[in-house]
Parts: structure tokens; C-alpha cells; sequence
């Protein structure tokens, strides 16, 4: 794998020269938290964080979309679908666990039989430049399910932070590319070790690795164990978890109508809410914290596997960091294999 | 590719109120254009997204037969915010449609078998499709003995009141309606539909049983079927769920790992025994 390094004062400025072709997203700095936002300027960008309080998932999956709009309520009126994105988007400054969430979502959104032409708009052409997490938080647990701190799939390219550069690794032609006019200088011999030191005692001070092996199988024979009675007892359906969580895709349906005309939206919906599944009729077919708080541990752990070959968690911590009571999900799963 | 979540414009052409509460009308379709009824190609038991710009979507069985061309049929109980939007709307009026959606009746797999179809309340609109579907001078011979045992609460809520008397003339089908309470004028039998279809006790070798009603019906009638002789293979059911996007993504419907409304809505007994009983 080729290494070039960038310096951190010529970060700023390399953004600037991606700006002329790409739109750019990265993490920036709003009331002291830390979320990914559209940059216009390559000083916005705010790389010294360790995980965004918001995932990166809302530059594929906007929290509220726009499917079409319709002038008049009449159904005969034609429907105007927003036209797509003018220019490729580019990620900065994105941890693996996140990128990892954008397979994800691929998987789900660019399958042989659904393709979400929203999504693919945003999608096509993305390019992502990754950055390794020398900090991992406590509540990291990206190495339990199937990822790392350092992982390059996904990614064009990937920074690791080794002082005042960043070593640039180049992951694919996509990333070759975009340094085309960078004219970076090899990493060499003594800054790779000292990656190699760095992305160490990064991976060394990660949390012990969940003992999860066969949780499908567990989860499979695990719908009517009295265990979720009590998981799900402290569960209020805030709903934070699935608002935060990067591989959480749920929506909604909606109309809006201003005067005569207006928009119908796709909006972030959680399976955790009462009404998520609750019929005209009155029958809700998951009525108490309990069967819904299921709900969401068996879709990511089994359900997901059996219709798309992956599980819906990246190991992010946002659910275990966030939560107002303290459900912790390295908990449950660690309950549930230990059953 | 289409993109699957813009509806398709069609008319109304004629409302039917169906029950004597007025809360049950029946609307017939046609498309507004001609190329997109070419592109509706739909079996029984389908189900499509009914859309009124301004308040929503619904998901409704299409309840007519896909053998009756330039028409699509569409059977709607009053319950929430489309459905009453959808019941103040008259003939000439414009609504949209998303479709079609699900799995529909596994019509291969019922031919040259017996069919007995057991249906409830205002679960019946897709059964009454493929009733229809199997009556169709061109399909009937594909099909064996057709038993039709039907109920609902009283007679005012019986559906489809103008074809129920033609097929009753008809020596090519048994038909069983029957009421949980007749009135003065009722006739006709009076029970619930579990009793009259051990009553009716249709053959179940080389047979099929379709079950669809209210949940009630549903826990009442499997064991009837099942000591009828019909396997969990043979019995086939609709089920009803809450839903937005009709594609699988949304993620209300799922039954364990499975979507009502993309693997569904029609799934085996045998299928559903291995399900959670979440629904």
C-alpha cells in the first residue's frame, strides 16, 4: 500500500483545492459538539475529535427528504421529483466505524431488487477519506463487530495522526487520484514506524472484545425468553439510539401541504416509538418498550443477517454514550450470550 | 429503473357503499393513462399504496380480479386519515396509486386443486378477487371444487351484496354466507365461520384452504382447517400490518425476518409457524 504524508497546516488547504470539485462534508464544530456538516471552507473542518455526537449517515440518508412535490392536492397534477446533485460528495475526516455504516446502508439502499435513486444521487461518485482513531472512546467497540480502528474498507483514503502530519494511505485508483495534484512526499521508512507505534497503542487501549460468538444462534431461539422483560425495563422509547445510530435506516412517509401545494417527505422514524406499528384498528402488533426493544436487537443481530448477510451495528458506542438510562447494548449482547 | 415511491394518477369511477354503516364503500379505478394499466400487471391477493397528495398513503388488497380489464377495485373500511379522505371522495375525482405490492395468492400452486376459500368481515376483498379470478370462463377449468364459506358480524355488514346472489346461482361453486347474527329479514345461515366451515366440511385431500378475517376468525378457524385434514403447506393466509413504503425498507411490517409486505401479505401456515407470533 502506498504512503504519502500531508502536514496538518496543509490540511486546510487541500480541502480548499477538493472544494472546487466536490461537495464537501466533515466534522465541524456546532455549540461544542462535534457533528458532519457540508464545509465551504477547508478551515471549518475540526479533525481532533473522536466520535461526532450525530453519525455521518445523514449526508446519504437526509433526517427529512423531499420525494416529490405536487402543486395542487389534485392527484391528476403532476409530481415533481427534486432534481439530483450537481457536483460528487466527498467525505472528510470520517471514522471507520462510520464508513463501515455506509456499506451498510449500500446494502440496503443499492440492492439488485430496491435501487433508491435518492440515495444513489448522493452516493454515486462519493469519494471518502477516512481517518484513524488513535483515541478510541471507552464505549468503542468496533473490534467486536468486525471492525478497527485503522480499517480501510470503504475508504479512498485513510490519515492516521501521527503528531503534526498525517500519514495519507492510499486505499484505491478513486484516492490516487484525488492526490493527483497534491504532490505529497512518501511517508518513509521512520514516520511508518512511527504509525505503526501510534495505531498500536490505539488498537492495545480498545476495550476487551465482547464475547459474542453465535449471538444469531442464541437470538434465534431467544423471541419468547423472559430475558427481554427485563432488558428493556429501563427503556423509556426515546428513541435516541435510533436517531444516533449510524446503521439505522427506519422512515417514515409523510405529506406536507403549504396554500394549495406541498411535499411528500421520507422522515428518520424509530422502531423504538409506540405508534411506529400501531394499525387504524388499534392493534399494535409491538405495544410495550419490551416487544419493540426486541425488536431492534433482533433486526440488527439476526433478522439483518438473514436478509442481507450483515448486522446492523458498527460499534460505534453513540447508543451507549447517548442513552438517558444507561442501556448499554454491550451489555445485552454480553446477557444474551451468556444465556 | 422506476423510481417505486411517485403514484400513478387514477379516476374514480364509481363508489359503491357496501355496508349498511356506511363505513365500507368500495371504489372502482381506471388509470388516466393507458400505458401505465399495461404496466399494472398484478395476481390476487396483491395488494397496492392508494395515495392522496395531502394526507398520505394507504396500503390496499386490490379486491377486484385482474381478468377484468380497464378497472382496478379497492375495498375501504373508514378507519384513519386517507380512508376518510378516501370515503369523502365522489366519481371524477383523481387519487394515486403505488403498485402492485406483495406476493399475491400463489395462483400456480392452486391449480388443479380444490380451493376453499374462508373468509371474514371486510378481510374478504382479496378472496373475492380470486374467487373471481377462478370463475373466469377462461380459468375455471383450471381449478377443482370451489367452496366459498363467508361471514360477517350481521347482514348489514356483508360485502359485495350484487354478486354474492350470482355466484349463490352458480352450480360451479358452494357458496356458505353466513352472519354471527341475522335480523328479522335474514334467511340465510347464522354462525360464526369457524362452526360453518367444520359445518360445510369441505374434502381436504388435493385441497387448498385461503383464510382471511379478523384475528378472531383467524384463532377460531385454524383448528378447524387443521382437523379438516388440511396440512400447514395447504393453508394459506393474509395478513394485515401497518406500512408506508410497501418495499421492504421501512421497517414496520417485519414479521421476524420476514417483510409482510414484500414476502407477504400471503404466506403457508407452515411458513408461519415458523415465525414469531408477533402480528
Amino acid at each position: 500500500m502506498k504512503a504519502k504524508v500531508i502536514k496538518k497546516d496543509d490540511i486546510a488547504g487541500f480541502l480548499d483545492s477538493l472544494l472546487k470539485e466536490y461537495e464537501v462534508f466533515a466534522p465541524v464544530k456546532r455549540d461544542r459538539l462535534v457533528v458532519f456538516d457540508r464545509i465551504h471552507s477547508g478551515k471549518e473542518a475540526f479533525l481532533n475529535y473522536t466520535t461526532s455526537i450525530t453519525s455521518p449517515k445523514e449526508i446519504l440518508l437526509p433526517q427529512s427528504e423531499t420525494l416529490f412535490t405536487y402543486s395542487s392536492t389534485d392527484s391528476a397534477a403532476d409530481v415533481e421529483v427534486p432534481s439530483g446533485e450537481e457536483r460528487p460528495r466527498l467525505i472528510f475526516g470520517i471514522h471507520p466505524c462510520d464508513v463501515k455504516s455506509l456499506i451498510f446502508l449500500d446494502r440496503i439502499f443499492n440492492e439488485e431488487e430496491y435501487k433508491d435513486a435518492y440515495y444513489l444521487g448522493r452516493r454515486h461518485a462519493m469519494v471518502v477519506v477516512s481517518m484513524g482513531c488513535i483515541k478510541p472512546r471507552a464505549t468503542c467497540f468496533c473490534t467486536s463487530v468486525g471492525g478497527g480502528p485503522f480499517s480501510t474498507e470503504g475508504s479512498d483514503l485513510l490519515l492516521i495522526d501521527i503528531g503534526d502530519e498525517y500519514i495519507v494511505q492510499v486505499i484505491s485508483d478513486k484516492g490516487e487520484k484525488l492526490l493527483g495534484k497534491a504532490h505529497l512526499e512518501d511517508a518513509g521508512e521512520d514516520r511508518l514506524s512511527l504509525m505503526k507505534r501510534v495505531t498500536q497503542d490505539a488498537e492495545a487501549s480498545m476495550a476487551p472484545k465482547l464475547n459474542i460468538d453465535g449471538l444469531k444462534e442464541k437470538l434465534d431461539k431467544m423471541f419468547d425468553d423472559p430475558i427481554w422483560d427485563l432488558l428493556a425495563e429501563k427503556c423509556i422509547s426515546c428513541g435516541v439510539c435510533t436517531y444516533l445510530c449510524p446503521t439505522c435506516y427506519c422512515f417514515d412517509i409523510v405529506d406536507e401541504t403549504r396554500n394549495s401545494g406541498g411535499e411528500r417527505l421520507r422522515l428518520w422514524d424509530s422502531c423504538q416509538f409506540p405508534l411506529f406499528t400501531l394499525q387504524a384498528s388499534g392493534e399494535n402488533p409491538r405495544p410495550t418498550t419490551k416487544e419493540r426493544y426486541r425488536q431492534r436487537i433482533m433486526h440488527k443481530f439476526s433478522y439483518l443477517i438473514d436478509n442481507c448477510g450483515q448486522i446492523g451495528c458498527v460499534g460505534c458506542g453513540r447508543c451507549v454514550t447517548e442513552c438517558p438510562v444507561n442501556l448499554d447494548i454491550r451489555q445485552v449482547l454480553t446477557a444474551i450470550s451468556n444465556r | 429503473m422506476k423510481n417505486p415511491y411517485l403514484p400513478t394518477p387514477m379516476r374514480i369511477e364509481r363508489v359503491v357503499v357496501e355496508t349498511e354503516d356506511k363505513n365500507i364503500k368500495t371504489f372502482s379505478l381506471s388509470f388516466l393513462h393507458k400505458e401505465d394499466e399495461a404496466n399494472f400487471k398484478y395476481v390476487p391477493g396483491q395488494f397496492a399504496e392508494l395515495s392522496v397528495l395531502g394526507k398520505g398513503e394507504a396500503p390496499f388488497g386490490m379486491a377486484s380480479s385482474p381478468t377484468q380489464t380497464g378497472r382496478l377495485e379497492f375495498t375501504v373500511n373508514k378507519m384513519g386519515l386517507v380512508t376518510t379522505e378516501l370515503h369523502s371522495m365522489e366519481p371524477g375525482e383523481t387519487i394515486g396509486i403505488r403498485g402492485p405490492l406483495g406476493n399475491g395468492y400463489p395462483v400456480e400452486a392452486l391449480e388443479g386443486k380444490d380451493i376453499v376459500v374462508i373468509g371474514g368481515g371486510f378481510g374478504f376483498s382479496t378472496l373475492r378477487a380470486l374467487t373471481n379470478f377462478m370463475l373466469d370462463k377462461r380459468n375455471r377449468s383450471r381449478f377443482g371444487d370451489i367452496t366459498v364459506i363467508y361471514g360477517a358480524r350481521n347482514p348489514g355488514l356483508l360485502l359485495y351484496k350484487e354478486e354474492l346472489p350470482e355466484w349463490a346461482k352458480r352450480d360451479d361453486l358452494q357458496l356458505y354466507v353466513t352472519v354471527d347474527r341475522g335480523d328479522e329479514d335474514w334467511k340465510g345461515k347464522v354462525g360464526v365461520v369457524p362452526v360453518i366451515a367444520k359445518e360445510a366440511a369441505p374434502r381436504a385431500d388435493n385441497a387448498y384452504a385461503l383464510v382471511c378475517g379478523p384475528p378472531i376468525m383467524i384463532k377460531f378457524t385454524l383448528p378447524v382447517v387443521q382437523e379438516l385434514g388440511f396440512s400447514p403447506e395447504r393453508v394459506l393466509l393474509s395478513l394485515e400490518m401497518r406500512m408506508k413504503c410497501g418495499l421492504g425498507k421501512c421497517g414496520r411490517c417485519n414479521i421476524g425476518n420476514k417483510y409482510v409486505c414484500r414476502d407477504g401479505p400471503v404466506f403457508t401456515l407452515a411458513q408461519l409457524n415458523h415465525l414469531p407470533a408477533e402480528y
